[in-house]
């Protein structure tokens, strides 16, 4: 045995060096790598959950019918049926939760409105829309139009 | 005095033992699913649908993602682009996305030029460059079919940002790690759409679940011209869209 | 909120706006490709045995590792988490040619640069160990790793041995830079990028850029050891760099040539980049004084008789533009990639910060510092040593 390491002893000794390093990767690798990392590819389940948990800041439009279904019924007969009820009022998460944690504030029909149907060349020509300008002059849209059901 | 075998074994075999030690106050998450959840991951394969000829740029989507989502000033997880496209010039586009169209767009008017808008989000692609590219396993596609970014594991190396050939990827400026849409995660796995179809008036954009048999994306790759942003990069992207004009790059 | 747009020219995606990779990531290739250049002038003298180039072996060996010890210092400051950095290595993704790298530069490291240098120099360290005092002994004592035989048959053992390392070196040289190449000519997302001539370019570039460092870094060392330059070494490496930079050269223009004649969509913004944004640096540095003004010095010196001092002289100059070319090769590469959008309708700006940790200044400690851990190496392990021994 001593006569086939004759003259590489040192390189036994660096062979052992190396080992070690590896043994202490290995040692490091084991305390810092999550168990589970690969289960379902290449990376740590737990991030699904961590992304999952995070708390809703629009309550979705199911939400507000609980309390408030005169408005959603009023509204879901006319043009806006479709338009979620936070689209025009904001997120609303936390009052669906608790109403009085957030106290929903009204828009303001002079500037929402024209959002969506200010004329413009690149909306479909089937959306109504007007020259705010030409179409009221400087009257709010809520004057005339109720935004539940805006048809005259 | 030198350094025998035995002394170098011993120095060796203490630092190890100590750095065990002290890693085990490293956090070492398990990745159980949450108890209490009904949600299953088998059912669902998530996708997005996007009806051009409905989007009218209100920006209600890119507002409603900036809050939901805590998405950093000057970037963006979803933004709109507005085409005008001279027919006699169909390869030179006149596009513009002003702060992404948070603010919606200033009103113009292209009689000669055919204008549409395009939102465009992160396509959730199936055979994701993005998520081949992560080096550390930090970006992957969840088996319900939505690519996500693990921000705990997250290195900030930005590969994944040039990766991808649609531009939605950021490093965010604040946590210094990769970021982009979720298709809220976070909002889809508790039975509510994502933010930005929430809040979409017209009903552009739908969220899709391909393995729902209920579910209108059926109908909708069935019947409509449906095409995917850059098909020829092979990305399996997963956002269709519904009258997307060649222009749209 | 943020106003970027005075920036952009045309149309760019919103999140494309501010460049995602700084100077920082244009230094580490350049860095890593002088590894590689420095590498290959050391495995001509020990695997081909080519004579001329023996009295710059060491030295080569030497630049290469100062070099490649700074080289993840670019990215470890680059990245917007550093400390979790180690990830790489812990939970590698397979697909990704950035997680693969880190294993190639840490065997390029330990198996080949490291090992190498050491079996070389084991008897001078084993020398040092027994004729110093201080603390310096115990520093040379540890790299004995505590065997001090130095008879016949052991150092017979690391000759046959260095000699296979290096002879692996070679391939692995290629692997180190060809894959930095490969890391941006897989992105299939970048059209500047995307081209399988990338790892080649990069490795030809690199050997280049490499060869060019360990000229100057000789004749520094010669001059301040006031020690005359070993001319026919000089001569050799000059004509190395010549040919290989014909080669690079010939690439590079292949690349260009094959863009322009097949026009894709993408041709048309990327030859609007060059012409622009891009004109300082590819055209006028990289091109011209980085790459023709060189070679045609460097043919000069082939075809015309000239004396020692202009051919010590001419090297010297075609050594230093040649260096600055190539650094501005990778800025137009990184940088310029990331000038254009994907959409191909526009352009963005990069201004460089000069003292933030992605600025001008972080990049220039970093240039130097490989050179003060060269002095530092010349010191514990001098090439020169063999000679007085």
């Amino acid at each position: 045995m001593r006569k086939r390491f004759e003259g590489a002893e040192h390189l036994v000794r660096l062979a052992l060096v190396a080992l070690l390093a590896v043994a202490a990767f290995l040692v490091l690798r084991h305390f810092l790598v999550p168990p589970d990392f690969g289960k379902y590819g290449h990376f740590r389940p737990a991030s699904m959950d961590e992304i999952a948990a995070r708390t809703p800041v629009f309550a979705g439009r199911e939400a507000c019918a609980a309390c408030h279904d005169d408005v959603v019924t009023a509204k879901n007969k006319g043009p806006h049926a479709n338009v979620g009820c936070e689209a025009c009022h904001g997120p609303l998460g936390r009052h669906a939760q608790d109403f009085s944690s957030q106290k929903p504030v009204l828009p303001d029909t002079a500037k929402l409105c024209v959002v969506c149907h200010e004329a413009d060349g690149a909306k479909p020509k089937s959306f109504p829309q007007v020259v705010s300008r030409e179409h009221a002059g400087d009257v709010a849209c809520g004057t005339c139009h109720n935004p539940h059901q805006p048809k005259l | 005095m030198d350094l025998t075998r035995r002394e170098l074994l011993a120095k060796a075999g203490k630092f190890i033992i100590l750095s065990g030690a002290a890693l085990e106050a490293f956090e070492s998450p398990t990745g159980a699913l949450a108890a209490d959840s009904k949600y299953r991951m088998a059912d669902h394969y998530w996708a997005m649908t996007i009806d051009i000829s409905k989007c009218i740029g209100c920006g209600n989507c890119v507002r409603a993602c900036a809050a939901e989502n805590d998405v950093p000033d000057g970037f963006f997880r979803t933004w709109i682009e507005r085409y005008q496209v001279n027919p006699e010039d169909r390869e030179h586009p006149h596009v513009e996305s002003p702060s992404g169209g948070i603010h919606g767009f200033p009103p113009a008017n292209a009689p000669d030029a055919k204008s549409f808008f395009v939102p465009k989000l992160c396509n959730h692609c199936a055979h994701s460059p993005c998520v081949q590219s992560c080096p550390v396993g930090a970006t992957y596609e969840s088996p319900d079919g939505v690519v996500l970014v693990d921000q705990q594991y997250c290195v900030g190396c930005g590969y994944c940002v040039q990766a991808c050939p649609y531009g939605c990827r950021y490093l965010h400026p604040t946590k210094h790690v990769a970021d982009k849409c979720t298709l809220c995660y976070h909002r889809i796995t508790k039975g509510l759409t994502t933010a930005c179809c929430e809040v979409c008036p017209t009903g552009a954009r739908q969220l899709a679940d391909l393995k729902n048999p209920r579910d209108p994306v059926h109908e909708f790759l069935r019947v409509n011209a449906v095409e995917v942003l850059k098909p020829e990069m092979a990305t399996g992207a997963k956002v269709y869209y519904k009258d997307l004009d060649g222009s749209v790059r | 909120m943020v106003n970027l747009t005075p920036d952009v020219q045309g149309f760019m995606y919103p999140n494309e706006i501010q460049l995602t990779w700084s100077i920082l990531i244009v230094l580490y290739p350049f860095i890593t490709g002088l590894v590689a250049g420095a590498f290959i002038l050391a495995s001509l003298a020990r695997v081909f045995r080519i004579a001329t180039v023996q009295p710059i072996y060491r030295l080569a060996l030497l630049t290469a590792l100062a070099f490649l010890l700074v080289a993840p210092l670019p990215l470890q400051l680059h990245l917007g988490h550093p400390e979790r950095s180690l990830e790489m290595y812990m939970t590698p993704h397979r697909t990704s040619a950035m997680a693969m790298f880190g294993f190639v530069y840490l065997w390029y490291l330990l198996v080949v640069l490291l090992l190498e240098i050491w079996l070389d120099y084991r008897r001078d360290i084993v020398l040092a160990a027994r004729t110093h005092t201080g603390p310096m002994r115990r520093v040379y004592a540890i790299l004995t790793l505590g065997s001090r035989d130095i008879g016949e048959k052991s150092l017979h053992v690391d000759d046959r041995v260095g000699w296979f390392i290096t002879l692996l070196g070679i391939p692995s040289a290629f692997l180190l830079h060809g894959y930095v190449g490969f890391i941006f000519g897989s992105v299939k997302a970048n059209p500047w990028w995307s081209t399988p001539l990338m790892p080649v370019v990069f490795l030809f570039s690199a050997m280049v850029s490499g060869i060019a460092a360990v000229l100057l870094v000789y004749r520094t060392v010669a001059l301040l050891r006031r020690e005359p330059v070993d001319m026919k070494c000089l001569d050799t490496v000059a004509k190395c760099l010549l040919y290989l930079f014909v080669v690079d050269f010939s690439l590079e223009l292949l690349d260009l040539v094959h863009r322009m004649y097949e026009a894709s969509e993408s041709f048309r913004t990327l030859d609007f980049m060059v012409h622009t944004r891009l004109f300082l640096s590819q055209i006028v540095l990289q091109i011209i004084l980085g790459t023709l003004v060189p070679i045609a010095l460097l043919t000069l010196v082939q075809v015309v008789r000239l004396g020692e001092l202009a051919r010590r002289r001419i090297d010297t100059v075609a050594a230093a533009l040649t260096l600055a070319g190539i650094f501005a090769m990778r800025w137009n590469v990184v940088i310029g990639g990331q000038l254009f959008s994907k959409s191909f309708l526009g352009y963005t700006t990069y201004k460089v910060a000069f003292a933030a940790r992605e600025g001008l200044l972080p990049a220039i400690a970093l240039l130097i510092l490989p050179l003060l851990i060269l002095w530092g190496l010349l010191k514990l392990l001098p090439p020169w040593a063999e000679q007085e021994a």
